[in-house]
């Protein structure tokens, strides 16, 4: 009998502690994320110069000399997301009104679904369907990449965005309504200004989403490694630059792609911030 | 009032309007590769070997198969476990417990294509494992681990403290608790959680072509490179040569996704069906 507790005693000791190290796994792997790619990119901004590196507008990382320029990449980036910003967030943002205050039951039972098709086709796919139906019409350029990528941050946002507005008491609304304003009224002047964290919130992760994206902008910008002209011209982002060179890079040239990845990883720590504080700011 | 009259008719002609739009983004979508690729699905399409005449999607999709068992083998138990942690042992509002959920979130905002660099770095390189199934199984169980671990979160978090109280109160200890009583009744949610990330694993590219290769075979072993069915539409598409082939791929790829999706939602009514 005695036996018996002890043993349950070590096994119920011992299951805590593989519990424990399993929670212990994602901040494990952070850590070595964080570890692989600084050690691996930062020897490179050295070797660079960090202006260089950042504000060189010259990618000719074959050439002799080489330089590492990545200036035009990282406003790539930058325009590609705006214009994902500027193209999906109002049709997203009305789609979320749309779903939580406005749809009939029958009618949100096949949308619901859709937008999350929406949200789990593969990026390989949207490309494809970004190389054959978007660029016919508007080129391998920066115009055709917002598109795309406006669609494919649709559903992030209709899906944080709607979320929120449900979170908002339901008084709110009826006060709307009696006080004299119409459903729409009450919807767009009072729900969505007091769902206005998680609506922020949605657009945050949709940046992060849209400036994260690599295989279907690769398909439909051109990625031509230099400073963006125009909105009908070619463009390459951060992104593209890793997948379209790492097959064939080595030395500094491969180091410098590393390091291309810290820039994306310094971007994307800095949008998670932001999310995190709305967030934050939106349970409260 | 005729002001407001109007002004509210505009603002529903916009938000349906954009409703409108979003589903007709998908349809149109769905439609176009549905248009495109199902008169490619030929049975050469599906024909154990690949070589540059029959294109078949045959190795990509055995492999997909296996790149999504392996992730989950490697990612589901740690997952699963570190929720069970952080919903069962942990002291609520503790310093670790902080820690876990920052980097957790941290984790599932990292874009893909860091995870492959990362895998590309650690797995491939440093740990001398070339391109194999297996560093893109570990590269990609580490990016669906904040999934899974969210999603039995939750599913543990639901389970009423009632259950944990009547088996104490049998006698049972917390380890029987858990196993015997909370982990069962979850079952459901971690089980769609886990569905949502084979939907993420088969979608995956950027994480894989620097990882997991993208040689076009069957691999034996876990050692061997091996592509996906998404880093074969990528393969196919920078070719340029079978776009068609491509397409029809696409179509097998909206199909499973579809179905995962259909699959998830299933289980997730029945949760809410029941609790």
């Amino acid at each position: 009998m005695k036996k018996g507790i002890s043993m349950n005693k070590w096994k119920e000791k011992g299951m805590s502690a593989v519990f424990l190290a399993a929670a212990l796994a994602s901040i494990l792997a952070v850590g070595l994320i964080c570890f692989f790619l600084l050690a691996n990119g930062i020897p490179a901004i050295r070797k660079i110069g960090l202006l260089n590196f950042l504000g060189g507008t010259e990618w000719s990382p074959t050439d002799t000399p080489p330089e590492f320029g990545i200036l035009p990449m990282i406003l790539g980036s930058l325009y590609v997301t705006a214009g994902a910003i500027l193209t999906g967030v109002p049709i997203g943002l009305l789609t979320a009104v749309f779903l939580a205050c406005v749809c009939p039951k029958k009618l949100y039972q096949v949308m619901k679904p859709g937008v999350e098709l929406l949200a789990g086709i593969p990026s390989v796919v949207y490309g494809f369907f970004g190389m054959a139906a978007i660029v016919p019409l508007t080129g391998n350029s920066i115009l055709s990449a917002c598109i795309l990528l406006g669609i494919m941050i649709l559903p992030t946002i209709v899906g944080v965005a709607e979320s929120a507005l449900r979170a908002v008491p339901v008084s709110y609304y009826e006060g709307a309504l009696a006080l004299g304003a119409g459903h729409y009224r009450s919807v767009y002047h009072v729900v969505l200004p007091a769902a206005k964290s998680g609506v922020l919130a949605s657009v945050v992760l949709g940046i992060g989403r849209a400036i994260g994206e690599t295989m279907a902008v690769i398909m439909v910008a051109g990625n031509q490694a230099r400073m963006p002209v125009s909105l009908m011209k070619g463009v390459r982002t951060l992104t593209a630059n890793i997948v379209v060179e790492m097959g064939y890079a080595s030395g500094l040239h491969r180091e410098a792609l590393i390091a291309t990845g810290v820039v994306l990883f310094v971007f994307i720590l800095v949008i998670n911030l932001a999310f995190s504080v709305l967030k934050r700011r939106e349970g409260k | 009032m005729k002001k407001q009259m109007v002004q509210e008719r505009f603002m529903k002609v916009l938000t349906s309007a954009a409703a409108l739009i979003t589903m007709g983004i998908l349809l149109f979508l769905a439609g176009f590769i549905l248009v495109r690729g199902i008169p490619y699905l030929k049975p050469s399409l599906f024909s154990l070997h690949y070589d540059s005449e029959n294109v078949s999607l045959m190795p990509a999709l055995l492999s997909t198969i296996l790149m999504t068992l392996l992730s989950l083998v490697i990612a589901v138990p740690l997952g699963v476990f570190a929720a069970i942690y952080l919903s069962e042992y942990a002291r609520k509002g503790s310093r670790a417990v902080s820690i876990i959920r920052v980097t957790a979130e941290t984790l599932s905002g990292i874009p893909s294509i860091l995870y492959g660099l990362f895998g590309m770095l650690f797995f491939v390189t440093q740990l001398h494992w070339g391109f194999s199934l297996l560093a893109g199984a570990f590269t990609v169980s580490i990016m669906i681990l904040p999934l899974i671990m969210r999603t039995s979160e939750e599913a543990l978090q639901a389970v009423p403290d009632l259950y944990r109280e009547g088996s104490y109160g049998l006698g049972a200890g917390k380890l029987r608790t858990v196993f015997r009583i909370v982990l069962p009744s979850a079952i459901p949610g971690i089980f769609a959680g886990i569905i949502l990330a084979i939907g993420r694993i088969v979608g995956e590219t950027a994480a894989l072509i620097y990882t997991a290769g993208t040689v076009a075979q069957i691999p034996s072993n876990p050692m061997m490179s091996a592509r996906t069915l998404s880093v074969h539409m990528y393969a196919l598409s920078s070719e340029g040569l079978h776009m068609n082939e491509g397409y029809a791929t696409a179509v097998v790829l909206l199909v499973v996704v579809a179905l995962i999706n259909t699959l998830s939602a299933r289980i997730a009514k029945r949760i809410g069906g029941t609790a």
